[in-house]
């Protein structure tokens, strides 16, 4: 009754070829984009910025970039961890280097620089397909790490290894550095996010992301049509990388604020990464917000029950949110294989036939 | 729906946390992953110490403390959610035992007005107070346990390292790399030949880094470790029949629980000691009686007396010492997170005070200044006995060299205040 196209014309193509065609869709959309930018901001402490809003937002830019990647292209890739990592370090090196150039400008140029890196073990994947390249991908995550810790230009020689990041600010208003806003600190996020997320929607509806699509489906009938794999596949590393890199460099320089990258950026992050995007729904934008919504905010929320609840040793809490976190992703796997993005797809589908099935 | 009850869940939980008048000691303590072997024991102790204050004393100076924890896992981000859903009960000082977290915790604490307490971890250079106004690390810091090991190693060598071979085995983390450059600077003064040899995290595979000293064959090989890292190193260690009276570990890798899964393999090697070992102190008696006795130990209770548990109590004890300071200061007996910050840097712990409360000759007499956030640097090495399975204090407090250190602190600190605008203070 409430979602449905009745009654709702288009009379042009551009209305035809829109985003969210559904005029409910579209009124909820900028309900959503109305709250985060005109609600949430006033409400927000340090607790739910540090704790969930901010590791949110970043992690939706990294499920994002690695949903290009994995999700549109079908290429597997457990590099996450290392391409974050030189979004952050690609960061760190800039705004020590150029302290008079905005952060903004910091965080798009670690973005490209990721591309870069991202091109260069993109590489082997016009060789090498399936498992081959999550192989090929996992050195590129050991090397990246081993190279940031071994090299101490890149923390700039200092005796822990750790990088920091100093206070910057956009139009005058602090945003890295411990003197942040909690606003402040969920603004340059959501900003960020919210145009990754635009940018990534309308390249994945276009003819970039329709040759990405092919090769996912089937990279030899996609080559006899007439897509470039060489070209498809690299662009699919570049862009994922470019986001990844955003990711990287706003979780360094945002959220935490000093790394290190053995712990930061490890294997770990990688897997982090690929289940958003596994559990949230392959090849789908919204899926991207929706795992990284599950892995981050889940654990958050059990801790906060069981331990400030329930009032449980925080030990017994630690390995049952480990259960239970664990017990929902199998969970998942099997009853929606598609993700969050597809229970979300029938709910639609439901809904427009609500209350009349028939 | 599900979100819903979440919100109001958390919403709840968030609006339950009025400002309490107890002390509030958070712990941010680990007792899951990898590190859990020396998280708990300390999180054990520091607990037990608030237990026994409130239960023997009432509180410090009649105020009720309550030790809040929250489990870290040894990881950053768990910390900095950790630290922020503290922050807000009245927190009066944070002891994260993670160099990581401290990292994390020390530009945001001195925002925020905190003081933070790492005792013998943490950023070294911290321990200058005219750049670092929040953050304490006394008595003694990595580049003193670095110092002290380099000078127990002068004593047995009758003062002359020219010529020696030594080999550091360091975690591959801000933690481990920390005493690198103070060993440098002491192989170039003392003539000796140093090899760092990284072990990444978490430290479970070190095949390959002893194979490496076998071939090399140091003469002594000190240990930066922590967490399981410690078990598999001595272990290891004791596999090449490297002589264990040469392998000597920082006071984080010197606990009954890194030697104890080696067997007689690991007899005779060092750690060195920030504080006295085992349960022959008065407090123990005290601890039995009003804590383990009363049901309320925290953890398991099968902890204490070790070495790490110790090292929670010594912790603990120097908070509620410091927060006695800052309740004398203050003339108020509910002090705030500022009134603790003054607290701990005119600490000045005493023979009379480590008496008093029933630890006796526990730790070194020293006091904390406003320039001077380190304590004295010294330290004391102690000896595994396998057959007694037994730590023995081997050594005097043995004193860092300070020519080398202070000169280090000082240029750390300062590169530190030029990066982020810092003025110096107490001019």
């Amino acid at each position: 009754m409430l979602y449905r196209e009745a009654g709702d014309f288009n009379t042009s193509y551009k209305q035809d070829g829109q985003t969210f065609p559904i005029r409910f869709d579209r009124y909820r959309y900028y309900a959503v984009l109305a709250v985060a930018f005109g609600v949430i901001p006033f409400i927000i402490n340090d607790y739910w910025a540090n704790a969930v809003f901010v590791p949110f937002l970043i992690y939706a830019i990294a499920a994002i970039g690695l949903n290009i990647l994995t999700g549109y292209c079908g290429q597997v890739s457990l590099g996450t961890g290392g391409f974050m990592a030189v979004g952050a370090y690609a960061c760190y090196k800039l705004m020590t280097g150029f302290p008079d150039v905005s952060i903004v400008i910091h965080v798009i140029l670690s973005g490209g620089i990721t591309a870069a890196v991202g091109v260069l073990f993109g590489l082997p994947s016009l060789r090498i397909k399936g498992f081959y390249l999550a192989v090929a991908t996992l050195a590129a995550q050991f090397f990246l790490v081993w190279l940031f810790n071994k090299v101490p230009w890149f923390y700039n020689y200092s005796a822990s290894g750790q990088i920091n990041a100093p206070e910057r600010s956009v139009f005058g208003i602090i945003v890295t550095g411990p003197n942040t806003e909690a606003w402040a600190k969920y603004m340059i996020c959501l900003v960020f996010v919210v145009a990754c997320a635009w940018i990534a929607r309308n390249l994945t509806r276009g003819a970039s992301g329709r040759r990405w699509m092919a090769i996912r489906d089937m990279d030899i009938a996609a080559e006899i049509i007439g897509v470039n794999p060489l070209g498809a596949k690299l662009t699919a590393f570049a862009v994922s990388s470019f986001f990844i890199g955003i990711a990287g460099a706003l979780f360094f320089a945002v959220y935490l604020g000093a790394v290190e990258v053995g712990e930061a950026f490890g294997i770990n992050k990688s897997f982090l990464v690929l289940f958003m995007i596994i559990i949230g729904g392959l090849g789908s934008i919204f899926g991207s917000f929706a795992g990284a919504a599950f892995m981050v905010l889940l654990p958050v929320l059990l801790k906060n029950v069981l331990v400030g609840g329930l009032g449980w040793a925080t030990d017994l809490a630690a390995h049952l949110e480990f259960m239970i976190v664990g017990g929902l992703i199998v969970m998942f796997l099997i009853v929606e294989p598609h993700g969050l993005a597809q229970l979300w797809r029938l709910t639609k589908e439901k809904l427009r036939l609500w209350p009349f099935p028939h | 729906m599900k979100l819903k009850l979440a919100t109001l869940a958390l919403t709840g939980l968030m609006a339950a946390a009025p400002a309490m008048a107890d002390l509030v000691f958070p712990s941010l303590s680990y007792r899951t992953g990898p590190y859990a072997a020396g998280g708990i024991p300390f999180a054990d102790g520091y607990a037990d110490y608030f237990t026994l204050l409130n239960e023997r004393d009432g509180g410090i100076g009649g105020v009720m403390t309550k030790v809040i924890e929250c489990e870290t896992g040894y990881n950053t981000e768990k910390g900095v959610e950790c630290y922020e859903a503290t922050k807000g009960e009245g927190s009066l000082v944070y002891q994260p035992l993670s160099t990581g977290i401290t990292y994390q915790l020390i530009p945001k604490v001195t925002a925020d007005g905190i003081p933070l307490h790492t005792m013998g971890y943490g950023r070294t250079s911290a321990a200058n107070g005219k750049v670092f106004s929040h953050v304490f690390n006394y008595p003694a810091n990595y580049w003193d346990g670095a110092s002290i090991a380099v000078n127990h190693l002068l004593d047995i060598n009758g003062g002359d390292l020219s010529g020696k071979k030594i080999a550091l085995v360091y975690h591959n983390s801000a933690y481990g790399k920390e005493p690198i450059r103070t060993l440098e600077e002491l192989s170039a003064k003392h003539g000796y030949e140093l090899t760092t040899i990284a072990v990444d995290h978490p430290g479970q595979e070190q095949k390959s880094q002893w194979l490496q000293i076998r071939r090399e064959r140091p003469d002594y090989v000190l240990m930066w470790g922590w967490g399981v890292m410690n078990q598999v190193a001595i272990q290891e260690a004791a596999n090449i029949r490297f002589p264990m009276e040469n392998f000597i570990g920082v006071w984080w890798s010197g606990s009954e629980n890194d030697v104890l899964p080696a067997g007689d393999g690991a007899n005779g090697y060092k750690s060195l000691a920030l504080h006295g070992t085992g349960s022959d102190y008065p407090i123990y008696a005290d601890i039995q009686k009003y804590v383990v006795d009363a049901g309320k130990a925290a953890g398991a209770g099968d902890q204490i007396g070790t070495v790490l548990y110790s090292r929670g109590l010594y912790a603990a004890m120097l908070a509620a010492e410091a927060a006695k300071k800052a309740q004398e200061i203050h003339g108020t007996a509910d002090i705030t997170p500022a009134m603790m910050r003054d607290g701990m840097e005119a600490l000045e712990i005493t023979a009379e005070i480590l008496e008093a409360n029933g630890l006796p000759g526990f730790g070194p007499e020293f006091k904390v200044s406003c320039e001077n956030h380190g304590g004295p640097g010294l330290g004391m090495v102690q000896q595994w006995d396998a057959s007694a399975k037994k730590w023995n204090i081997i050594t005097d407090m043995i004193q860092s060299d300070k020519s080398v250190i202070d000169a280090l602190v000082k240029e750390d600190s300062e590169a530190f205040a030029a990066e982020n605008n810092i003025e110096m203070r107490c001019n």
